[in-house]
């Protein structure tokens, strides 16, 4: 059954008439058109699909939208200010943390979830954070230098 | 086929400007498939009227960095700012043809040609500036796209102002000087990605991202298990949803929707029956099964008199080395999107091979080439699994089907289940040390793995291989599956093979696994790359099992010469195996983007972890017991060890392939040093905590 749904996507109102169990990665990615959020495998185990949701990293493939009725959704697109770039974003460039660049949205987006968390995390709690977000390519070392220089710097921008 | 005349009607196409067009040399793949685009060349490079340069080529990025490598040659031979150029890829309407990216051939293969046809354009360049300044070429210097008289820099032209009314269009001719190291001021240089802020932005698409008016999401019935057949399917109940279109079309069975997930769904509406698959061998048993149907061998690099040694009286060592069915598991499962338009079908597909795959559509679409056109939007990482173009054939069928543009987006169940897969192979070894530490005997049998980089670069006076099947030709249909090329197809498993039995002879000689050798070294350019992993990993000689957990290993990949020594540590309750640290000397020639260069080392290197401790892909005769990252599971940020990197200086050598070599020898280091760690050798790959754990328990017991 269609209802109104309302919530904030990347700072702006939004709201659909849709079925409000829908799985938000698919809505993002059909009826908002921002692809910047990717599948990687439809279970939550890769963290390609990963936005940020009132504050918190969420697999999107395994949220539905009725889970985000009235809260604050950011997404890849969202992250930039005009053509500055996030600190992270910028951080990924950079120190070259990416290859193909599909995991990439989803990487940058769990690293935004926790630092908004804790803007200083230890090595340890960025491994641990970053452990469920998969990258075939394996630019792993430079995923965790690029979030690290950002970590030690001001934390991100909140 | 009458070139001239194409060419004409191209350049016509194509515009003003200044063109020089790139040819790789003859190939008769090019007379086979090159219809529809002049025939002799395979790149171009255009000039335009506002000074922006161009460059056309068939080849695709997937990650590897080819768009910044290729436009850094340009850009260096040319004389421009790199921001200056534009890389056009893998658009067979707008490329000349290519027959695809892979095995590490763009920088060896295609990037000297790039640089010479900029070269050329250089030479074209200055020529119209010495006419137009009124002085000879000689007295003219370029700088960032500008051509000047020496000592009076006021008196200047830009390229863009040169190509201005232009129509000049030159075919490569040999006599293009390159730039050499010294003059080096792009090329040698690390450069921040080209691709870098479309990545980080989500800006970047991809073929799943390609989005149009009234475009339809397809999924389609897949059989359980390979080789089960449609008996019969129920379509009703899904045909009965709203919105959902079903297709029934020589054993394609699709339902298609606006919205990806409502096609999900109806797909679990779909009521089939099916005609079991045949039983057959599992993960365990398919060796045995492999072995009883192996193709006919190939001999190669016969020496000496392999079977006067085997009996010469010093004991032959003989070990069995198996390795199991490796996926590719690209994040981006395979994608195309597709739009049959009056009677033009444009497809925008995950592909490593565009022109090879619109050959294939133009066939099986029954269309003319000339009206078939693949476009290919960045492509979310390949590792040679994306050779093959399923998806985009379902996606092409289903649009023709239904007059919509149609997208299949493979799921990862889908991408397991048709990945074309490192296949299962076995490489048998029989050879013999004398007490003096040198290797006399070298019989290598080599099944279904192929010969790349099996040859050996030891000193060894009796030497033979044969090598029953690879991963095409007749060892590809002895599978169950589809088994295609996977980074450095073959390699990593006649190096683990090779570099495992290496250890074996040098443990059984009580010689230090690296003194060993470089004591039977027979190629002196190796012999240097060894000692350079040695000396930054601070190794120190002591014959194996010496508990440190050190390992080594080399191998020959692509033209570039790569050594790794690796620290592990051995969990002996779980078996657990944790490589430490990683040192890798690598010698590939002229290295055209250090930074770039040293990315592909770390990611080989990450990504390989993966194939020596935990990927195997297991079934069950047709059907796939692994079917997401759940159960198979794919290196993740804590394994990664500390990682250091040495380009051995080689500017005498032409660039070599980067994008695979260092994966190479990661089994025979990290099997190597698991031995030497706790005295068991694994044979088989990958090393996983269950069989370290049983050959420990296995010594334990003995």
């Amino acid at each position: 059954m269609k209802k109104s749904i309302g919530f904030r996507l990347n700072g702006q109102p939004t709201t659909l008439d849709t079925e409000e169990d829908r799985t938000l990665l698919w809505v993002l990615r059909t009826d908002l058109g921002l692809t910047g959020t990717k599948c990687g495998c439809g279970i939550g185990a890769c963290g390609s699909c990963t936005v940020v949701v009132d504050g918190t990293a969420v697999r999107s493939c395994q949220t539905t939208l009725m889970e985000v009725a009235g809260k604050e959704v950011t997404t890849i697109e969202g992250l930039a200010r005009g053509d500055e770039l996030h600190p992270l974003q910028q951080a990924f460039v950079d120190h070259g943390g990416l290859q193909c660049g599909f995991c990439t949205p989803g990487m940058i987006m769990n690293a935004y979830g926790l630092l908004l968390e804790d803007p200083r995390p230890s090595r340890e709690k960025v491994v641990d954070a970053m452990e469920g977000n998969l990258c075939r390519c394996s630019a792993y070392k430079r995923i965790l230098e690029a979030i690290e220089s950002v970590a030690s710097s001001n934390g991100g921008r909140s | 086929m009458m070139p001239d005349l194409d060419r004409r009607a191209f350049l016509k196409l194509v515009g003003g400007g200044i063109v020089v067009l790139v040819r790789l040399g003859p190939s008769p793949a090019l007379a086979q498939f090159g219809r529809g685009y002049p025939e002799d060349f395979n790149a171009y490079l255009r000039i335009d009227e506002d000074g922006k340069v161009t460059v056309f080529s068939g080849k695709i990025e997937m990650g590897q960095g080819v768009t910044t490598s290729l436009a850094q040659m340009a850009a260096e031979e040319l004389g421009v700012a790199l921001d200056s150029i534009e890389m056009v890829l893998g658009d067979t309407d707008r490329c000349p043809w290519d027959m695809g990216t892979f095995g590490s051939l763009t920088t060896r293969v295609f990037g000297p040609v790039l640089r010479k046809a900029a070269a050329e354009a250089r030479a074209i360049l200055i020529e119209l500036a010495a006419e137009k300044l009124g002085v000879p070429r000689d007295r003219l210097v370029v700088r960032q796209g500008v051509v000047s008289v020496r000592d009076e820099p006021g008196r200047q032209v830009s390229y863009g102002a040169l190509a201005r009314g232009q129509a000049i269009a030159r075919t490569l001719g040999e006599e293009a000087v390159l730039r050499s190291v010294e003059e080096f001021e792009v090329m040698g240089r690390s450069v921040q990605r080209l691709d870098a802020v479309a990545k980080v932005t989500g800006k970047a698409q991809y073929a799943a991202d390609i989005r149009l008016p009234g475009l339809l999401y397809a999924r389609i019935l897949r059989p359980p298990a390979h080789g089960a057949t449609l008996a019969r399917v129920d379509t009703s109940e899904a045909a009965a949803m709203e919105g959902v279109r079903v297709v029934e079309e020589d054993g394609l069975v699709a339902v298609l929707h606006v919205d990806p997930e409502m096609a999900g769904a109806a797909l679990g509406r779909l009521r089939p029956e099916w005609n079991a698959a045949s039983p057959g061998a599992d993960t365990d048993g398919v060796f045995d099964d492999l072995l009883s149907r192996a193709p006919a061998p190939e001999v190669t690099g016969v020496k000496g008199d392999v079977e006067a040694a085997r009996t010469a009286g010093t004991p032959v060592l003989e070990s069995t080395f198996r390795k199991g069915y490796v996926a590719h598991a690209p994040i981006e499962p395979h994608a195309a999107t597709a739009q049959l338009k009056e009677g033009k079908l444009t497809v925008w597909s995950s592909t490593q091979t565009p022109f090879p795959l619109r050959d294939e559509l133009a066939r099986t679409m029954g269309l003319e080439a000339e009206r078939v056109r693949v476009i290919t939007p960045y492509v979310g990482g390949g590792f040679g699994g994306k050779t093959a173009g399923r998806q985009a054939e379902e996606a092409a069928r289903l649009a023709r089907i239904t007059g919509q543009p149609v997208q299949v987006a493979w799921t990862r169940a889908e991408e397991f289940f048709y990945d074309t897969l490192d296949p299962a192979c076995i490489v048998k070894i029989a050879s013999a040390v004398d007490g003096d530490g040198r290797i006399t005997l070298w019989d290598c049998d080599v099944y279904f793995a192929g010969d790349r980089a099996a040859e050996i670069f030891y000193d060894i006076p009796h030497t033979r291989m044969r090598v029953f099947g690879g991963w095409m030709g007749p060892g590809a249909s002895a599978h169950r599956f589809a088994v295609g090329p996977w980074r450095a197809p073959g390699a990593n498993m006649n190096v683990f093979a090779r570099e495992s039995q290496i250890d074996v002879l040098a443990s059984e000689a009580k010689v230090d696994p690296v003194d060993f050798r470089l004591r039977n070294m027979g190629d002196e350019r190796m012999g240097r790359v060894v000692r350079e992993a040695a000396k930054a990993f601070g190794w120190t000689p002591q014959p194996a099992p010496s508990g440190r957990g050190w390992g080594v290993a080399a191998g020959i990949d692509s033209g570039a010469y790569v050594a790794l020594a690796v620290e592990v540590e051995v969990d002996r309750e779980t078996g657990a195996v944790r490589v430490e640290r990683v040192v890798c000397a690598q010698d590939m020639g002229i290295v055209v983007n250090p930074e770039g260069a040293i990315m592909q080392m770390e990611g080989c290197i990450t990504m390989g972890l993966g194939y020596v401790l935990s990927e195997e892909l297991r079934f069950d005769g047709g059907r796939m017991l692994d079917d997401n990252f759940d159960t198979y599971e794919l290196p993740r940020l804590s394994w990664l060890p500390r990682i250091e990197t040495v380009l051995v200086k080689n500017d005498a050598l032409a660039p070599q392939g980067g994008g695979e070599p260092p994966i190479v020898p990661m089994g025979g280091a990290i099997a190597n040093a698991v031995f030497d760690a706790t005295g068991e050798r694994i044979f088989r790959l990958p090393l996983t905590p269950a069989r370290v754990k049983e050959a420990l328990g296995k010594r334990r017991a003995g």
